[in-house]
């Protein structure tokens, strides 16, 4: 069953055509991952998505409903989650409390409410919490629970913004390189994370990654850009073995 | 130091963590309930301004301290509510119909003037606001037949159920219990959804939308809940000063607020009112020193002002955190000694940032 549909995307920024005619589907339940050298497109592509700018042209269309009409706070409710290429965590709160914030689409109680704290916010605060606890205890983010998350590890942020999205509850989780900045360890983490994520969680998982050794070890199929352009499709080996693949990335031999 | 030993949601839910807390601040309470009996009526009085000038500090921080929000026109929503409350205690409204009365024009006012926050940001909005603070200033001193133009409107004492507290101590304690129960809605927003979402604005505006916060329709929430705090304080200036004039209500009462909420320390409950007993205490203590100086200086006209200044510049250089910041590593040193380090609460800066909305 296909959740993301994504048909002829393209955007330009004057004259850079940084996404152009790019179609891609991702089912349920997959891991689909974006690979192409730098400034093919891949962050651009996850930016429409999250409906950061408009596309120029093209649709995209997640679970029968076409994203173009949405307003950008919306998609968080439709059951997107997303991750961020540079971390953008709320750094001067905790890391209990960045949870906590990606626990804000599911949020029922009305301001008056919560300026009185009355027992039905108390009963949603616990909830949340009990939320929030077993996305801690899945990530191994015990010890940070308090942490102001400006005083964390490189390593352990990429960790605290995953633990946010999946907060949200997401149908799709859109991973804007996650290994980058990680080191072998923490890499293999991540791999059996994302793995557990969408075995033991169902949720579908789009990802941008330059790992090849983490994208033949998660990906269910592999999309290569380069240019804005679609180069390969296919199964990881398949696209990894591509010739325009193999040209995008090292270029074609002398002659 | 104490270890928290946590064994359920609700001990981090619950406004009072320890036993500490509880007689701490009890005992905070019961000598600002004295404070009347104990102390000579100046200082009485000056302790209610410091609870005025803390509801407003609580305004502001919501705004600015949590929010991220900057406004230099937050001296327009104390006019909202001084000039509301005045009206309205002359035409015998009682105090608490008046007063919410100010409070929700404070919060209409606050949305109009977070409507630019929408759109531009960091100085731009000060500029805004700043404008905005300007034309009613210009509004309080054209519009004679409501304001009384520039020689103002004189304003009676509170009338409260039938009484007239028009004793130091009666508004004394009227000031304590609004500004107790400012802190106490503050503290309750802070640990629910919204208080969050504000945070979230605050640190990244493009990670809050993407976890689904509706970025427009919290600023203006923000904007609305601060003036309205900001207004009931004004309400309560009124009261206390007898009069409302437009030169109460300048940009440079603007800025003295700001500084206050900075000195105190931003992204504090406790900082707002640190801000407060400094901003009252420290034109008291230039007039003290003042004798004593050489008289180029201690005579010298803008000597306030300047020391404000260095004041203000010196904590965004040392204390970014302010007074709050500074009651912190006092605290901790006192409870880790010997131990404490002094680069305990230097943070790693972060250079990388991915692109911003507009």
């Amino acid at each position: 069953m296909t959740m993301l549909k994504v048909e002829n995307l393209s955007v330009a920024f004057g004259g850079v055509r940084a996404v152009s005619n790019v179609s891609f589907e991702v089912g349920q339940g997959e891991v689909y991952t974006l690979i192409g050298p730098n400034g093919a497109g891949k962050t651009t592509i996850f930016n429409l998505i999250s409906l950061i700018y408009p596309p120029s042209a093209g649709r995209i269309v997640f679970e029968e409903q076409d994203l173009a009409r949405m307003a950008p706070h919306r998609i968080a409710r439709m059951g997107i989650a997303r991750t961020f290429q540079n971390i953008e965590l709320f750094e001067h709160a905790t890391v209990l409390q960045n949870l906590l914030i990606g626990r804000h689409v599911h949020r029922r109680t009305s301001l008056a409410a919560e300026l009185l704290f009355l027992p039905s916010v108390r009963r949603a605060e616990r909830e949340s919490r009990l939320a929030a606890e077993r996305v801690i205890e899945l990530l191994e983010l015990q010890h940070y629970r308090d942490t102001l998350v400006a005083g964390l590890p490189y390593g352990i942020r990429k960790v605290v913004e995953l633990a946010r999205a999946l907060c949200t509850r997401p149908k799709l989780l859109l991973l804007d390189e996650p290994s980058s900045g990680l080191n072998v360890e923490e890499t293999d983490d991540m791999a059996f994370w994302i793995e557990d994520i969408r075995d033991d969680l169902g949720v579908t998982v789009l990802m941008v990654e330059h790992d090849m050794g983490l994208v033949s070890r998660v990906s269910d199929r592999v999309l290569a850009l380069n240019y804005g352009e679609a180069i390969a499709e296919g199964k990881p080996e398949e696209v990894q073995a591509h010739p325009a693949v193999i040209e995008a990335y090292i270029g074609t031999a002398a002659t | 130091m104490r270890f928290i030993f946590k064994t359920d949601y609700d001990q981090d839910i619950r406004l009072i963590r320890h036993g500490g807390q509880v007689f701490w601040y009890g005992a905070l309470l019961a000598v600002l309930l004295a404070a009347p009996w104990l102390l000579p009526e100046y200082f009485v009085s000056q302790i209610t301004f410091m609870f005025i000038y803390g509801i407003v500090g609580l305004g502001l921080m919501l705004l600015s301290g949590y929010t991220g929000q900057i406004s230099l026109g937050h001296a327009a929503f104390l006019a909202v509510g001084a000039y509301a409350e005045a009206l309205l205690a002359e035409n015998g409204w009682p105090f608490p119909a008046s007063l919410a009365v100010a409070a929700l024009l404070g919060a209409a006012t606050g949305v109009v003037v977070g409507l630019p926050a929408l759109r531009v940001r960091g100085i731009y909005l000060a500029i805004a606001t700043m404008a905005f603070g300007f034309i009613l200033e210009e509004v309080m001193a054209r519009w004679e037949s409501v304001t009384g133009g520039n020689s103002g409107k004189q304003v009676g004492a509170v009338s409260l159920f039938g009484w007239h507290l028009d004793t130091e101590a009666g508004f004394y304690y009227l000031c304590l219990a609004l500004a107790v129960a400012v802190t106490f809605l503050m503290l309750n927003l802070l640990r629910s959804p919204t208080g969050r979402a504000f945070v979230a604005i605050r640190d990244s505006e493009i990670s809050a939308q993407s976890m689904g916060i509706h970025l427009a329709r919290y600023k203006t929430v923000s904007f609305a809940l601060s003036a309205a705090i900001t207004a009931i304080a004004g309400a309560l200036y009124a009261h206390k000063l007898r009069i409302v004039t437009p030169e109460q209500f300048t940009i440079l009462q603007s800025i003295e607020m700001v500084m206050m909420v900075v000195v105190g320390g931003l992204g504090s409950i406790h900082g707002a009112f640190f801000g407060a007993a400094f901003l009252i205490a420290l034109p008291q203590a230039i007039v003290l020193v003042k004798d004593y100086l050489p008289d180029s200086i201690g005579q010298a006209t803008g000597l306030q002002p300047t020391v404000f200044g260095l004041i203000l510049v010196g904590f965004i250089l040392f204390e970014p955190l302010g007074l709050y910041g500074r009651w912190i590593k006092v605290r901790s040193y006192l409870e880790l000694f010997p131990f404490y380090r002094r680069g305990m609460f230097r943070r790693q800066k972060a250079f990388m940032k991915s692109e911003r909305l507009k």
